[in-house]
């Protein structure tokens, strides 16, 4: 016999496009921001959240009913939920909204607050922090708006669908800590929760049949206006390389001169 | 109030110029704490000893003015004994006006689900201005929640606090992308209360003696919600017999080129050993097993500064410069005369890190 419905979970993954990790970022000229035309991917704790809601079903298997991306932002923003698709994810949706101004965190999770009523997910799993802005806020955010449990920095997951609660071992200052939360919650994703699969060619290929919904943020009723004022953007003091020396003594001599040995 | 009294005669005249300065004086009043700022700074603490990074957000406090016109409020939360443990250290810590505290079996350790709705009463219909906590790993999950549910937006891992009384603006700097660029963000007035996670490493501690006497130590009822969302079940700390690496004054790092965990330790321990050094590893280290997680020093791990940083067989990534390039001073040891490492290293040497750390540690000894 099939598990009741109630049982049947549903996975909200909230990705980010964001400037690829290796690209080496410029300040631009008018010190509003940094250079955007560069390449762009997946925001990387995002995917690793989007593997492990993968790896959820591998495990659970009709457990897991449904998988759902989603994502605010600009237009090319649905490259990532593709790429989502791709890796396993089953129906995406795209909040569109313009390039500029960037939306915060909170706006973000109010946003995402409106897609948790439209969804019903019984478990939100988002990166630890977007590799752009580095806050780190989005998640214990939506979170507080709920209501519901959160685990922040998980680098283990485990399920209990019966049981209705996940146990979840966090990366804390100094070691790790273990916690049980109860269904429905919010996880965010360390870096070592899992190593993220390759998409492989045929399943972009079924990706691309996948539904993919448009919504607005008016369809959603929220406001993603900033509340901070970016003053401005500017380049951090750069650090100069000093000298190279040839042998251990002469480094001695360095570290010495400088009172630190 | 002084200030109202003393103001009031230029509020009821009527030349010109004064209708001018009055009118700046009324949206001033009408303000209600226009030229005072209120902090309350998160104390986190463990074993009776106040967490030396809360230490930095309560120098991040400092920084929003001097006297009476800038008052700092210290909250300790934790089990009775707990509290009780670290209150002596915390009423006599430099810059605070008041000391609030408030226990529950609940509230040890913490878990946001349960300091959120506690926070939020404390905060609630107070008249504090500002919120501060360092950027820890407790504080980082719990501070979002508390600004979201009170409606607020937050500001993470500040490296700078600058506050204008005439306009009620907070000014803070963050580095954005790695450290590869850096925010200027003002909270004005219109954000009432400035939540802020602040960068352990860009505020030095104040130093002891300026407290005053007599500070004000008041209990606060426990709030105890949410108790049901979130059981914890255990904590594991990794210990070691070095110096913190958040906080330590040198620090010994490896990477990937040191094989595995046994030559990691073998290689780098005694030369941690005669500097004195915490040690650190790069996230290569990391993730092939020769480090422990809370080891891992860069964009996601910690951020450290120290007068020393030694980066031992690490090529130097975008992502791990910005964990250490605030460093003092900065020595590579790496084979590869290209990696990216020594365009910020102070001191470079190219070589074979087996035959230099031993050296290097021998004449060190």
């Amino acid at each position: 016999m099939r598990p009741s419905p109630a049982r049947l979970l549903n996975i909200l993954v909230p990705v980010k496009r964001s400037i690829d990790y290796a690209v080496k970022i410029r300040v631009n000229q008018a010190q509003t921001g940094v250079e955007t035309n560069v390449k762009h991917s997946m925001n990387p704790f995002d995917e690793i959240a989007v593997e492990e809601a993968v790896r959820l079903r591998e495990r659970l298997k009709d457990a897991v009913k449904n998988i759902t991306v989603v994502t605010i932002g600009p237009t090319k923003a649905s490259e990532v939920l593709r790429t989502a698709l791709a890796m396993g994810a089953d129906k995406a949706i795209h909040v569109e909204i313009p390039e500029t101004p960037g939306p915060e965190p909170l706006g973000i999770a109010k946003a995402l607050k409106e897609v948790v009523g439209r969804e019903k997910p019984d478990l939100v799993i988002l990166g630890k922090q977007a590799i752009d802005d580095d806050a780190g806020q989005t998640g214990q955010m939506l979170a507080g708006l709920l209501g519901w449990s959160q685990a922040t920095f998980a680098s283990k997951v485990d399920v209990d669908e019966v049981k209705g609660v996940v146990t979840v071992t966090r990366e804390v200052d100094g070691g790790l800590q273990k916690v049980e939360c109860k269904l429905p919650t919010i996880v965010t994703t360390d870096l070592r929760l899992n190593e993220p699969r390759y998409t492989s060619l045929p399943n972009i290929m079924k990706a691309k049949k996948k539904p993919l919904e448009k919504l607005t943020p008016q369809d959603l009723n929220v406001d993603l206006t900033p509340r901070l004022e970016t003053v401005k953007v500017t380049e951090p003091p750069k650090r100069q390389g000093g000298s190279k020396v040839e042998s251990v003594a002469e480094l001695v001599e360095k570290l010495k001169e400088a009172g630190v040995a | 109030m002084s200030t109202f009294n003393r103001l009031r005669p230029t509020l009821r005249a009527t030349s010109n110029l004064s209708r001018i300065h009055s009118q700046h004086v009324v949206r001033a009043l009408g303000g209600g704490r226009l030229a005072s700022t209120h902090a309350l700074v998160f104390l986190e603490h463990s074993n009776g000893v106040v967490e030396p990074a809360s230490l930095s957000a309560l120098a991040a406090a400092s920084k929003l003015g001097s006297g009476d016109d800038a008052k700092i409020t210290g909250i300790v939360i934790g089990s009775k004994d707990e509290v009780e443990k670290v209150l002596p250290t915390v009423k006599k810590l430099p810059g605070l006006s008041s000391v609030l505290h408030s226990s529950s079996a609940l509230y040890s350790p913490p878990l946001p689900e349960t300091l959120t709705p506690l926070f939020k009463s404390v905060l609630t219909d107070s008249k504090f201005t500002h919120f501060f906590s360092a950027h820890s790993s407790a504080a980082k999950s719990i501070l979002p929640r508390v600004a979201a549910v009170m409606d607020l937006p937050a500001v993470s891992d500040v490296t700078s606090v600058e506050h204008s009384s005439t306009d009620d603006a907070t000014t803070f700097t963050r580095p954005i992308y790695a450290g590869n660029a850096i925010a200027t963000v003002r909270a004005g007035k219109d954000i009432p209360l400035k939540i802020v996670t602040v960068r352990a490493t860009s505020f030095a501690p104040l130093s002891d003696g300026a407290s005053a006497e007599g500070v004000e130590v008041k209990e606060f009822q426990a709030v105890e919600e949410n108790a049901e969302l979130t059981k914890h079940l255990e904590t594991s700390v990794s210990t070691s017999d070095r110096p913190d690496l958040g906080t330590a004054k040198k620090v010994v790092s490896g990477g990937r080129a040191l094989k595995n965990k046994e030559t990691f330790q073998k290689t780098l321990e005694p030369l941690a050993e005669v500097l004195g050094a915490a040690v650190g590893a790069s996230r290569a280290a990391v993730d092939a097993g020769y480090a422990d997680n809370s080891l891992q020093v860069g964009q996601t791990g910690k951020i450290v500064a120290p007068e020393l940083y030694m980066a031992i067989g690490i090529s130097g990534a975008i992502q791990h410069l910005a964990g250490m390039k605030d460093s003092k001073m900065i020595v590579a040891i790496n084979k590869d005369p290209d990696a990216p490492i020594f365009q910020v290293a102070d001191v470079g040497l190219v070589g074979d890190l087996y035959d230099i750390v031993p050296e290097l540690t021998e004449k060190l000894k």
